[in-house]
């Protein structure tokens, strides 16, 4: 059986339920919310970094050119390629940042 | 068209995270044939329908994306000549010795104005179909695992400086414009698509500002039914699909973009037209790209333009 965790994005105050055997981006895309951007989903392309704010998680290898040793080292992560292993709370850093918060908020205001 | 100097895309190598998940992956989902292994630990694969010996070399590295592609040419004649006309041109070339790559001639390597690099090379082992030259059968079963494409048939570049890599590749290499989209300013190209052979294109790019990205490496398929056989398989295999099935208005193709293990953007197409080096190029304005790239959407994913490796 696997445990859920709650996710927080701290950027939009969004919270959702991530499974322990699921990445956060997974998670987040099985949910159809719209936090954190979605690229590759392979670790390659750096489009989902964010920060583990707060929270215990496992990974796996993703690409230097988008986290350095240094990031890993202060919890920069790929989205995709990190799995909770208890509640999170994180930051959105990726480079689609700015579109998918104002998409975000977009999606909001049609939901309203 | 004959096709007399540079002939195809004929090698890709490139760069995933974990070498054996990628490989449980090109072999068993995307469905091409292993055909080596060597010292520094690269796993070559061609895909059924292609003759000679390797067309994707995958190395293990720490970040994805390409190392190089290579295109065949008709003969070592060929090759010199190119050398020379490159080198005339300005562009400094490095000759790579036979054997670096498994079953591949001497190459002549040289890196483009996107910042990408190339090889030209005029021999690699013919390993065959799996079917002999006399009386062959029109498939195989090996045609029928995973995906199975019938080639390596292209890639999408991203990098700066278009205009000169158009210039070197017609110029010198003996490419033709096929077809282009134009910036707002309606001048400037945001991308080309161009074409050595009868094949609506060899190899596209798209304007953007960090050199040697790739964008995409497509395999070809034979029929539409196969580009949905294509995504059935993908999803059975949890494959992360990025668009389709669906149509590009550039090239008229039938397609799917999805990712690699590692985060690279593979395609796997079928159809498009077939060109010639007196048809006049084809041009999409700026204000026209979305069904341009995705025909039924009519606009682009959010990924087509950020999601490079």
């Amino acid at each position: 059986m696997s445990t859920f965790f709650n996710v927080t994005i701290e950027d939009t105050g969004e919270v959702y339920r991530c499974r322990s055997d699921e990445t956060l981006l997974c998670g987040m895309e099985r949910l159809c919310k719209r936090g954190i951007p979605v690229g590759c989903r392979g670790g390659g392309c750096g489009v989902c970094k964010i920060q583990i704010l707060s929270g215990e998680y496992q990974k796996r290898v993703m690409s230097r050119e988008y986290v350095s040793v240094e990031e890993e080292a202060a919890s920069i992560v790929l989205a995709c390629r990190v799995r909770p292993l208890s509640d999170i709370s994180l930051s959105v850093i990726g480079k689609m940042k700015k579109n998918v918060c104002a998409t975000t908020d977009k999606v909001r205001e049609g939901a309203g | 068209m004959a096709t007399t100097g540079v002939m195809r895309p004929g090698h890709i190598q490139l760069r995933v995270l974990d070498l054996d998940e990628s490989v449980e992956f090109y072999k068993n989902v995307l469905g091409l044939v292993e055909t080596g292994r060597d010292a520094a630990g690269r796993v070559y694969f061609k895909a059924w329908d292609e003759r000679d010996h390797n067309s994707v070399v995958l190395r293990q590295a720490d970040r994805a994306g390409m190392d190089l592609i290579g295109f065949k040419v008709k003969d070592k004649a060929t090759l010199e000549k190119l050398d020379k006309d490159l080198q005339a041109y300005g562009v400094s070339t490095e000759r790579i010795p036979a054997g670096e790559l498994l079953e591949t001639g001497e190459r002549v390597r040289f890196t483009i104005p996107t910042g990408h690099v190339l090889e030209l090379y005029a021999d690699k082992t013919d390993v065959g179909n799996g079917q002999p030259y006399t009386n062959p059968d029109p498939w195989i079963p090996a045609s029928e695992h995973g995906i199975g494409p019938h080639r390596f048939d292209h890639c999408l570049l991203y990098g700066p400086n278009l205009e000169d890599t158009l210039k070197l590749f017609t110029e010198v290499l003996g490419f033709h414009l096929v077809e282009r989209v134009l910036m707002e300013d309606g001048k400037s190209l945001l991308a080309m698509f161009i074409s050595c052979s009868h094949k609506a294109h060899d190899l596209a790019f798209v304007c953007h500002p960090e050199p040697g990205k790739l964008h995409h490496l497509s395999f070809l398929l034979g029929t539409w039914e196969q580009v949905l056989r294509a995504a059935d398989i993908m999803s059975m295999n949890r494959v992360s699909i990025d668009i389709g099935p669906t149509r590009h208005g550039i090239t008229r193709g039938t397609t799917i973009y999805a990712f690699d293990p590692s985060g690279n953007r593979f395609e796997t197409f079928a159809g498009g037209y077939e060109t010639y080096p007196d048809h006049a190029p084809i041009t999409w304005t700026f204000d026209q790209v979305g069904p341009a790239i995705f025909y039924h959407d009519r606009k682009l994913n959010e990924r087509f333009l950020s999601v490079v490796t």
